[in-house]
């Protein structure tokens, strides 16, 4: 099939002005000075040990969050492919339902689960056992996170499960490799791809959320993603901002190219 | 046995993960007392209350008709992208795939506050129109993501039949390729849509005074205190697409069972 090559000029257009030009405009911001004049100085405000403790702390929760994800996310795929549903729109149905429901309020509702007086501890008080202090720590975030993003991690996770051609298992099956050896010569290394995106649907917004750590962290624990926001809404200093923001991105970059190393066929796998 | 039961085990206590904060929302819309942690007792109030509340019912249509119309233009310039992508050469192709994937995989709060500075530098008012073209952006990489599978795995050989058959160009395409790929552009709707609807960092940055979304609102609202009547609303939304969903499914099932018989 010809088709004209001009169809792709709305979609260039758009994308080189809503995309493209954006992302200098950052760059510009990042690396100018209030009062003009190229300049370092907002990049090298990382070092600042506020920033660089935020910086630290939201690696390293969504690390944790991803690990967490990937581990709960793995085998309910592995479950959801076994029941070989009729039609795969039911299981992305259920995990994108939730999100028919606002996300805030979604992350709310966890307050009321999550604080001293909370669902949590009332079951606790009920069987008699030591209340938990869960709402307004890095705990409480990771739990949001996890929460958030789950879905990100099964859906990929379980469309590339779902592209496996039984064929590849029987044939590992008649050649005598009992179901543990299949898993790892076979399945797992078919479903890499949609465990590097559902790891780089995860990570990415875990790392810069910062609504999350908002609602279920309080003003206690901040993140990178808190501090940037401050900088363009209360602050009002977009040259700091964009050089946090430009500082932001060279770590999603840097994930996304190891990632990208494992992840051979990426087209088609995300969600 | 027991490993079916742990597997179902499993799978209900993910599905509890997933939907206990939806549970206690519904509860909450129900509640008389406007204190999220404690009972009053049993009121239909709130749902009352809901459509005489003008700020709740002018972000709701926002946010709606920016779900949809953002949506809807992303599906039309994915789908057309997608298209003109299909036939191109590895490197062309390559990079304007890769376009479509920055919006995705960078950060929301970079996207929007790109795209608030984009606005402010071309003096381009904060306003409902902005929201849109910024849903508009990060919707379409959504459209592609579910159009581009799709036609890649077409025939080509039934569109050149067509035209073998003296169909014209566009003829062919509207009655072969279209409906073949339409699943994949329908879902790509849905998917922006359901991110449209969702989304709340990008309006938040692009959305100036005055134009709220149901995000934004509920957001001033943490501090002070959500209002009970957008816990009904978030319900209603919820059980509505919640029943539209069931029927879809519903008459899916039906119609593959009705053309092929026999196969369970």
């Amino acid at each position: 099939m010809k088709t004209k090559k001009w169809l792709s000029y709305p979609y260039s257009l758009w994308m080189g002005i809503f995309v493209i030009v954006p992302l200098f405009i950052i760059i510009y911001y990042g690396f100018t000075a209030k009062e003009g004049g190229l300049t370092l100085s907002n990049l090298a405000l990382i070092m600042d040990p506020i920033n660089l403790k935020a910086l630290w702390l939201s690696l390293e929760l969504s690390i944790i969050s991803t690990v967490i994800c990937l581990i709960l996310a793995y085998p309910l795929s592995l479950i959801l492919h076994g029941m070989k549903l009729k039609n795969n729109s039911f299981i992305i149905m259920i995990f994108i339902l939730p999100m028919w429901m606002n996300f805030l309020l979604r992350t709310l509702a966890w307050q009321n689960i999550l604080e001293k007086t909370g669902v949590i501890n009332t079951l606790l008080k009920f069987f008699h056992l030591p209340a938990l202090d869960l709402i307004n720590t890095p705990g409480a975030i990771i739990f949001g996170m996890v929460y958030n993003f789950l879905p990100f991690m099964i859906l990929p996770i379980y469309n590339s499960l779902a592209k496996i051609s039984d064929d590849y298992v029987n044939a590992a099956r008649d050649l005598g490799a009992n179901s543990f050896v299949t898993f790892i010569k076979i399945i797992l290394p078919m479903t890499l791809p949609g465990v590097v995106s559902g790891i780089t649907m995860v990570f990415v917004p875990s790392l810069t959320t910062f609504v999350i750590s908002d609602i279920l962290g309080g003003s206690k624990v901040v993140l990178i993603g808190n501090i940037i926001e401050q900088q363009f809404k209360t602050v009002n200093n977009w040259h700091t901002g964009s050089g946090l923001s430009l500082v932001l991105m060279v770590f999603i970059f840097l994930s996304m190219a190891v990632l990208a190393k494992y992840d051979k066929e990426s087209e088609g796998t995300k969600i | 046995m027991i490993k079916k039961f742990l597997s179902r085990f499993y799978l209900g206590l993910i599905l509890l993960f997933l939907y206990a904060p939806i549970f206690i929302l519904i509860v909450l819309s129900f509640n008389k007392s406007k204190s999220r942690s404690k009972w009053g007792g049993f009121t239909l109030s709130w749902y009352n209350s809901l459509f005489q509340d003008q700020a709740i019912m002018e972000a709701l249509t926002n946010t709606l008709i920016i779900a949809f119309l953002s949506a809807l233009i992303a599906a039309i310039i994915g789908t057309c992208a997608c298209l003109a992508i299909n036939n191109m050469r590895k490197v062309p192709r390559t990079i304007l795939l890769g376009i479509s994937n920055i919006p995705m995989m960078n950060a929301d709060i970079v996207t929007g506050i790109s795209l608030m500075l984009l606005f402010i530098a071309l003096s381009y008012p904060l306003s409902f129109s902005s929201v849109l073209l910024s849903h508009i952006t990060f919707n379409i990489p959504y459209v592609i993501l579910s159009v581009m599978p799709r036609l890649a795995r077409q025939n080509v050989s039934l569109y050149e039949a067509a035209l073998d058959l003296g169909a014209t160009k566009s003829y062919a395409f509207f009655k072969i390729i279209l409906p073949d790929i339409f699943p994949g552009i329908f879902s790509g709707f849905l998917l922006a849509f359901t991110m449209s609807l969702d989304d709340f960092v990008i309006t938040y940055f692009t959305n100036g005074a005055g134009v709220d979304t149901l995000s934004t609102i509920i957001y001033t609202e943490v501090r002070k205190g959500i209002k009970p009547e957008m816990y009904a609303l978030s319900t209603l939304l919820f059980v509505s697409i919640l029943i539209l969903l069931v029927l879809i499914n519903r008459k899916n099932d039906r119609d593959n069972t009705g053309k092929a018989p026999g196969k369970a």
